[in-house]
């Protein structure tokens, strides 16, 4: 079954309070960084801590990744190779600007992988997009390599490179969301929005939220436990939606049944894409225990 | 594994540890727990201490341990982290 990735859960990789009890908070998915939420100094024992903590605990429910810090800086290839060695199977890749951003890793990831005798391919990759011209080559970062499970936005970063500022309605954003979103689903990839930094602007973030379903994003980066259950609410189909969507698999499967093409439900055409919808919905549905 | 000099990881937040080594003195191997939970779990600590030193082959030195609460997988991170650094010169 489709993993859900609604919710990426940011945790420092430097304090074994969060590191512990992260999945308390049930996210879908949990990053432990290295990247900005590590100063330079401490980067050392980050790196062991998150080791330690790979090779002690079980996250049953949740998908682990952590944020290695870029390669090209003294810091990132160690912190590939270390976690790998500890066990883990998802990397994001902070600042994939290019293909060869992502064709580097996976070279790196192949010859970690030859090395623990481990399957090739076994380590996946989430390119994180976080500037312009990680936007204008996303399609190309999307498919370099068959790790790709996602991409990212970050829109910190991203407006930075643009020479803009982070607005509450985020008009800045929406060209490169979108084209995120574009990129992601040509690919058959997921594309996660970027984080809400105002952790006090509820409303902000709800609405950030419910913007990014209607975009496309299969969900959201957050930085504090209690955006979870706001995203996971949007994010996940509603009983009126899931009934809807059993709906349209029975009809057009009785349909099938009968030798009919398309057919009608609430006066409603059924086709193809409508099909399609209803499944992905069910999916969800599923994944989300709904079902 | 020859070093000469002090080394230093970790905090004192609640469930961490801040570990100091200290190669600089050549009678032993001296190791001081001073935990918040030291009357059930200092045997344990000093297991987990004990484990990454012979993992990483030191028999001698001073170790200072200042527990709040850590569980084996920080004690063993912050040890093997300031033992690398003392390795490396850095007294962070």
């Amino acid at each position: 079954m489709k993993k859900l990735r609604r919710t990426m859960l940011f945790v420092p990789a430097n304090n074994p309070n969060m590191i512990m009890n992260a999945p308390v908070f049930k996210p879908d998915c949990i990053i432990f960084d290295l990247e900005d939420a590590i100063s330079l100094k401490e980067k050392d024992s980050a790196r062991d801590l998150l080791v330690e903590a790979l090779k002690t605990f079980e996250y049953c429910n949740c998908e682990i990744f952590a944020r290695v810090n870029p390669l090209y800086t003294p810091f990132g290839k160690d912190d590939v190779r270390e976690l790998v060695k500890a066990g883990l199977r998802n990397v994001r890749l902070p600042m994939s600007e290019t293909d060869e951003d992502i064709k580097n890793l996976d070279v790196l990831l192949t010859e970690i992988e030859k090395d623990l005798g481990i399957d090739r391919g076994t380590v996946k990759i989430l390119g994180a997009i976080e500037t312009a011209k990680g936007v204008i080559n996303a399609e190309k970062i999307a498919v370099a390599s068959s790790r790709m499970l996602g991409i990212s936005f970050g829109a910190e970063d991203f407006t930075r490179t643009i020479g803009s500022e982070r607005s509450r309605e985020g008009e800045e954003l929406f060209v490169a969301r979108c084209k995120i979103v574009l990129a992601a689903a040509a690919a058959g990839i997921d594309a996660i929005d970027t984080v809400y930094a105002d952790i006090e602007d509820e409303e902000g973030f709800e609405r950030e939220a419910q913007s990014a379903r209607k975009l496309g994003f299969a969900g959201k980066s957050v930085i504090h436990p209690r955006q979870i259950g706001v995203v996971h609410s949007i994010f996940t189909p509603s009983k009126e939606e899931v009934y809807r969507a059993l709906r349209v698999i029975s009809a057009i499967q009785e349909a099938e049944a009968k030798g009919l093409g398309v057919i009608a439900l609430d006066g409603k055409m059924i086709d193809g894409p409508i099909v399609d919808k209803a499944e992905r919905i069910v999916t969800l549905a599923k994944g989300a225990g709904l079902l | 594994m020859e070093i000469t000099t002090i080394g230093r990881a970790g905090t004192l937040e609640s469930n961490d540890v801040m570990i100091t080594v200290d190669f600089t003195k050549d009678d032993g191997l001296i190791i001081e727990i001073e935990s918040i939970v030291a009357a059930q779990f200092e045997e344990q600590i000093r297991a987990a201490i004990h484990e990454v030193l012979e993992d990483m082959r030191i028999s001698k030195g001073h170790i200072q341990v200042v527990d709040k609460g850590a569980l084996d997988f920080a004690i063993k991170a912050r040890l093997k982290t300031a033992i690398k650094r003392a390795e490396g010169g850095n007294q962070s």
